[in-house]
């Protein structure tokens, strides 16, 4: 599973921070920063829901 | 349940889908929407679509190539038959249904003066926003606006980056009052002035200037705004209208319980700005959150997937975010301006601070100001207070 995320479209509401900690994170200089781009499959349901979550559908699942 | 209808096409509708196919329903799925565009994000609209920097094919919400649904756009729900299960459009076609998700939202409320004229606009939806944006482009350059919560505040904000001269009007005398209440409205009334924004606040508008084309708004106290364009943001009405007849709550929207079911219907879910559901922790409210259009839309499809009983409660904290000018504002929670608030991190006069809503000595909401890395800490905050607020008050 490999994560892209479209830093264009992200606003870094934090949404996927809260669903997904430990793959997503916002630094205090307001930017969304990825932990982890290729997370363990353990983590797919919480990276699914961070994706689900993300008002402004930055975030894409590559199989 | 061989078949779905959803009537509405927004986030709701389009989450629902989703969540249908997500969760295994492989029968028929049938989207009805009032407008002709197929589902797209509404908060660019004011800004980012608003001042140009974003086109159309940025803010469409992207359709899985699985999702398998029948998208009728430009049709119109007349009427529901609750006993008959069926969804009759404005031009007679019956869309028989097993499961139905009503997602039909909200539309901009106009005042008793409102008129449809040219330069006159609500703001709701992608139309509404290419026709404010063609109007600026084809040289207006005053504007009134008329209300000052957050849509009105966020088109003030697009419009003077854009550099029009704005003025900004509302009933109340701070903007954002019955939102966030005294303290931080205060901070958003300084936000706007310092971009030199005109606030006319405290004083009803009471009708349009001007013939075939507006020339400004009237103000009760008789003063006269001049303004070639008028953006009208007083709030929203839930389209219910076509529920009339179907014997469902309509009060404040569509009634629905904690799982989005609606209450003394089988079968049949609401979501997003038209529903009124129960939530556990906050009571029964109706949320125009843009984010409650996804977890709703979810929460109903599984409603509507679950065996009687099972449905299982929608228990998000509401979360919206607004943008204005270098300021990105973030709410968690739902403030009541007679919460008491208090500043926990920065201070007011800082460029960011964190504010926290206590009722009885329990968090309700934060605010967050250019915090956005505090956001997820301070929504696990109110969300525990939240849960633990409500299992004390549980019997």
């Amino acid at each position: 599973m490999k994560i892209v995320v479209d830093f264009d479209a992200c606003m870094s509401n934090a949404q996927c921070v809260r669903a997904a900690p430990t793959v997503f994170e916002v630094r205090e200089d307001g930017f969304l920063y990825i932990l982890q781009e290729e997370p363990p499959e353990s983590l797919r349901a919480a990276v699914e829901e961070a994706a689900r979550l993300c008002p402004t559908q930055a975030i894409t699942i590559e199989d | 349940m061989r078949s779905v209808v959803i009537v509405g096409a927004s986030l709701a509708g389009f989450s629902a889908a989703k969540s249908l196919r997500k969760h295994g329903f492989d029968g028929s799925i049938v989207v009805v929407g009032d407008e002709p565009h197929p589902p797209y994000q509404r908060p660019p609209l004011s800004k980012q679509f608003l001042a140009g920097t974003w086109d159309r094919p940025r803010i469409d919400l992207r359709l899985p190539d699985t999702l398998g649904a029948e998208w009728m756009l430009g049709a119109r729900a007349a009427s529901l038959d609750a006993n008959r299960r069926e969804v009759v459009l404005d031009d007679g076609r019956q869309l028989p249904f097993g499961g139905l998700v009503i997602a039909t939202g909200a539309r901009a409320r106009k005042p008793r003066w409102y008129a449809e004229r040219p330069g006159v606009f609500t703001l709701r939806t992608l139309d509404d926003a290419i026709a404010i944006r063609d109007h600026v482009r084809a040289g207006a350059r005053r504007f009134a606006i008329v209300g000052a919560g957050f849509i009105g505040s966020e088109v003030t904000a697009t419009l003077r980056a854009l550099g029009c001269d704005v003025t900004l009007l509302d009933v109340d005398p701070l903007p954002m009052l019955r939102v966030l209440g005294e303290p931080l409205a205060r901070v958003c009334l300084r936000a706007h002035e310092a971009h030199g924004v005109r606030c006319e606040l405290g004083v009803a508008v009471e009708g349009l200037t001007g013939e075939s084309s507006v020339e400004g708004v009237r103000l009760a106290d008789g003063r006269v705004i001049d303004a070639d364009g008028i953006v009208v943001g007083t709030g929203v009405v839930p389209n219910v209208e076509w529920l009339r007849d179907s014997g469902i709550d309509l009060r404040e929207g569509v009634a629905c319980d904690a799982a989005c079911a609606v209450k003394g219907a089988d079968r049949i879910v609401a979501a997003g700005d038209v529903a009124r559901c129960d939530h556990p922790y906050f009571g029964s409210h109706r949320v125009e959150h843009w984010n409650n259009g996804i977890t709703q839309g979810d929460a109903a499809a599984q409603t509507l997937l679950a065996a009687p009983g099972d449905a299982a409660p929608h228990v998000a904290i509401p979360f919206f975010w607004s943008d204005q000018y270098d300021s990105k504002l973030q709410v968690v929670g739902l403030p009541s301006p007679t919460d008491t608030m208090h500043v926990v991190e920065g201070s007011l006069d800082a460029p960011r601070f964190v504010a926290l809503y206590e009722r009885d000595g329990v968090a309700t909401a934060a605010f967050l100001c250019n915090s956005m890395h505090r956001a997820a800490a301070y929504t696990a905050i109110v969300e525990a207070a939240a849960r633990e607020a409500a299992h004390a008050g549980a019997p």
